[in-house]
């Protein structure tokens, strides 16, 4: 039974440095209440819509203007003026009032109607990716549907309504975005995000809890306490903080923005602690590096960005080079990330996630190893 | 003269003291070198191709037939697409999904040549999985022209079968053709795009946090009256003491990421690189500004500055818009997004390094700049206060 009174005194002691610090309170309560509210209100509106672009129709025609009509009727793009000359348009890229340029040949009208191959210029702004993507996207279906009216009317017509469609389309497809059909921002990153915060305010939590008591005491660890006890002790007091956290992220958040939600509850559960105790357990390690409160904020703080790239979601894990893959596997965020997106997005079973979840286990093991190891060398050193 | 001198010698005295901390204190310099060297060391080597390629699907081919293993070697010959696996059936490549093994796969079910051979408009499908967005988004560029190419393949041979020449069948195959420029970024470099904003975005927040710590910790080890005093009473002299030494670190810092970028990893540069530095160096300060500013209104209190910093540095990230542009973000936070210095560097570098026009276009992101730089002398009075009266709060 001591075993079980020193886990609960050194349970005890956490929860009393942190009732009394408000940093603390600000980082492991607050924090991973609201920031999840901000970044899905950041990204809420999924996806860009209407993306303006300047017109520089050098035909005149009919078949062009039938083509631009296309451009702007979907719903990424959109007509902002009608230019006379390449020098206006481009004036208004320079304003940033429009995102693109499209350039239609004087000769656009002849070339279509001699039966030769034309071509219409996109011109991009490249300030951001999701303007070039929507701006191509809506000039190549729009040409493809120009194409195909073509195609059928003057070269090939059929006898009936339905061979004119075979021939239109002789082999129909479609595309499918799995797990997050409307291919929005708030769907893709919003549940790593999530974890993220998970971990990073672990971090700064239980560090500014270390910083503050080696300010108050010069770091003495009183008597009672047995390497052990000190690690399980502080487990004992963020976990169910935490579990309580994730569970309103999984269950407010997600269902308060419409995220995709496909995720079963006990899977979730059952990945979800070890997740919490692998980060409870690298923020023990990594707290031995803080000395005073704040140190941890200039520690931890910017690894959130760098973080978020070496999962493998905002950047293909396909093209991480080796090296930055294994140092990615120290943290529990890459683990966490991909299987939490995994459970909640995509209804991945635990037999789906069982790569993150041994690296998680592995990696609870390593890091209560060299915590009660840090532990263990302070108390000696006393 | 005299009075100039000894204001000079105060500055002198005070920038000394500084330096000489830093040299005791590992923690400075691990914020001010090792954190912004080591995040570009990271960013650009994981990008260092610029545009991913070789992305892993699959294919489940269920017709097999040479038309659709044709089809299967032209999809993997794709740039983007690297196809890694066959899978039997529809349920089995969902498993590897699931599992994380691609991100997308393609599905020609059985029957799909007999059927475009009989006129019967066959059916395809190809599946992403766009909970990785980017992934998904090139995957499905690739997946789509294949299809495409599908169909055109077949129209192609119907219209060498009524007579028409090669040339004549192109012009009826794909009559229109859109002919993309992606301006100044022409192979689609991912790691100009966002390495450019990333990597200053992450020193900036380390220019914060660094302002918030070294001001705050005057007044956490209560030596905030002796610097007041070796000021000679101006809570100018003191905080620029103190300040301009990691000025002249991250200003340094800041035309290493320029050479680095537009040098090294030739990223394009449109401008003069020396207008970058120069963006550089004014970012710099504006974010120094923006922490003395928060500084000064938790009046010398460190703990909740740096929280309210670090929140506002990796918030920037996000705001900036040059992931997710902010006309498309909700109306309030296209008014917030003007309270971020790193909304201003964007949409500074944007007009300049990389489309070089000229620079009066972005004139009011220059002013927010200069006004992120003039911010302190609004809470000085506030600094004055807290030198003499205020003491830290453990």
């Amino acid at each position: 039974m001591k075993w079980i009174n020193k886990i609960l005194s050194a349970w005890l002691d956490e929860l009393r440095v942190v009732s009394h610090d408000v940093g603390i309170i600000i980082f492991v309560v607050l924090v991973p209440l609201f920031y999840p509210l901000l970044y899905a209100y950041i990204y809420n509106n999924e996806q860009v819509r209407e993306i303006p672009f300047a017109l520089v129709d050098d035909s005149h025609s009919p078949q062009s203007r039938d083509f631009v009509r296309k451009v702007d009727a979907t719903p990424t793009a959109a007509l902002y003026a009608s230019c006379l000359s390449m020098g206006e348009a481009e004036e208004m890229m320079k304003r940033r009032e429009v995102y693109g340029i499209i350039h239609i040949p004087a000769s656009f009208a002849r070339d279509l109607s001699r039966g030769d191959q034309t071509t219409v210029g996109l011109y991009c702004d490249m300030s951001t990716m999701l303007y070039y993507k929507g701006l191509l996207m809506a000039a190549s279906s729009a040409s493809l549907e120009v194409n195909r009216g073509i195609k059928v009317g003057k070269f090939l017509p059929g006898s009936t309504d339905r061979q004119d469609a075979v021939t239109a389309m002789p082999v129909t497809y479609d595309s499918v975005a799995l797990y997050n059909p409307q291919s929005g921002f708030a769907s893709y990153l919003i549940p790593p995000v999530l974890m993220l915060i998970i971990q990073q305010t672990l971090l700064l939590g239980i560090g500014m809890s270390m910083g503050s008591t080696r300010e108050r005491n010069g770091g003495l660890i009183p008597a009672q306490h047995s390497a052990t006890s000190m690690v399980l002790g502080k487990t004992l007091f963020y976990l169910p903080l935490y579990v309580v956290s994730a569970v309103y992220m999984f269950a407010v958040v997600t269902r308060g923005f419409s995220l995709p939600q496909l995720g079963d509850y006990t899977t979730f559960l059952a990945f979800i602690v070890p997740y919490i105790v692998a980060c409870i357990m690298l923020g023990i390690t990594l707290s031995m590096l803080v000395y005073r409160r704040e140190d941890c904020i200039m520690l931890f703080v910017f690894m959130s960005v760098p973080l978020l790239f070496l999962s493998g979601i905002s950047w293909p894990g396909s093209a991480i080079p080796d090296f930055w893959k294994y140092v990615s596997w120290l943290f529990p965020s890459t683990f966490g990330m991909n299987g939490y997106m995994r459970i909640t997005s995509m209804g991945a079973t635990l037999t789906d996630v069982s790569a993150e979840l041994s690296g998680l286990m592995v990696q609870i093991a390593a890091y209560f190893a060299t915590a009660t190891l840090l532990y263990y060398r302070r108390l000696t050193k006393q | 003269m005299d009075f100039r001198n000894s204001q000079y010698g105060r500055l002198w005295s005070i920038m000394w003291r500084e330096l000489s901390t830093f040299a005791h204190r590992p923690l400075l310099l691990f914020t001010m070198l090792v954190a912004p060297i080591v995040s570009m060391v990271l960013f650009l080597s994981i990008m260092s191709d610029g545009l991913p390629t070789s992305l892993p699907a699959a294919v489940v081919d269920e017709d097999n037939t040479a038309t659709s293993r044709a089809v299967v070697r032209t999809l993997d010959a794709m740039q983007a697409t690297n196809l890694v696996a066959r899978y039997p059936d529809f349920a089995s490549a969902r498993q590897a999904m699931l599992r994380g093994e691609i991100y997308g796969f393609f599905h020609i079910p059985k029957g799909v040549t007999e059927k475009a051979i009989a006129s019967r408009q066959p059916h395809i499908a190809f599946y992403t999985n766009d909970c990785y967005y980017m992934p998904a988004a090139l995957l499905l560029k690739d997946m789509k022209l294949s299809s495409e190419l599908v169909g055109l393949a077949i129209t192609r041979e119907s219209l060498y079968g009524h007579g028409l020449t090669p040339r004549a069948a192109m012009g009826v195959v794909q009559p229109v053709v859109v002919e993309t420029h992606p301006l100044n970024n022409p192979e689609l470099n991912y790691s100009a795009y966002l390495n450019n904003i990333i990597i200053p975005g992450i020193l900036f927040l380390m220019i914060m946090l660094t302002t918030a710590y070294s001001i705050g910790i005057e007044w956490k080890n209560g030596t905030q009256r002796r610097l007041y005093a070796m000021s000679g009473y101006s809570s100018t002299v003191a905080l620029v003491g103190k300040l301009l030494p990691q000025t002249l670190v991250f200003s340094l810092m800041m035309v290493f990421f320029d050479v680095c970028f537009y040098r090294y990893s030739l990223f394009p540069c449109n401008s003069s690189i020396a207008s970058m530095m120069l963006l550089g160096i004014v970012a710099v300060m504006a974010s120094q500004g923006l922490a003395v500013f928060a500084m000064g209104i938790f009046a010398g209190q460190m703990r909740m500055a740096m929280s309210a910093c670090s929140l506002w540095g990796i918030v920037a990230v996000s705001i900036t818009g040059f992931t997710f542009p902010v006309p498309a973000m909700n109306a309030p936070l296209q008014w917030l997004s003007w309270l971020f210095p790193l909304r201003h560097y964007y949409m500074i570098y944007v007009n300049q390094a990389l489309n070089g026009y000229p620079v009066w276009y972005v004139w009011q992101h220059i002013v927010a700049l200069m006004a992120f730089m003039l911010l302190p002398l609004t809470v000085l009075w506030r600094y004055r206060v807290a030198f003499l009266k205020i003491k830290y709060v453990p």
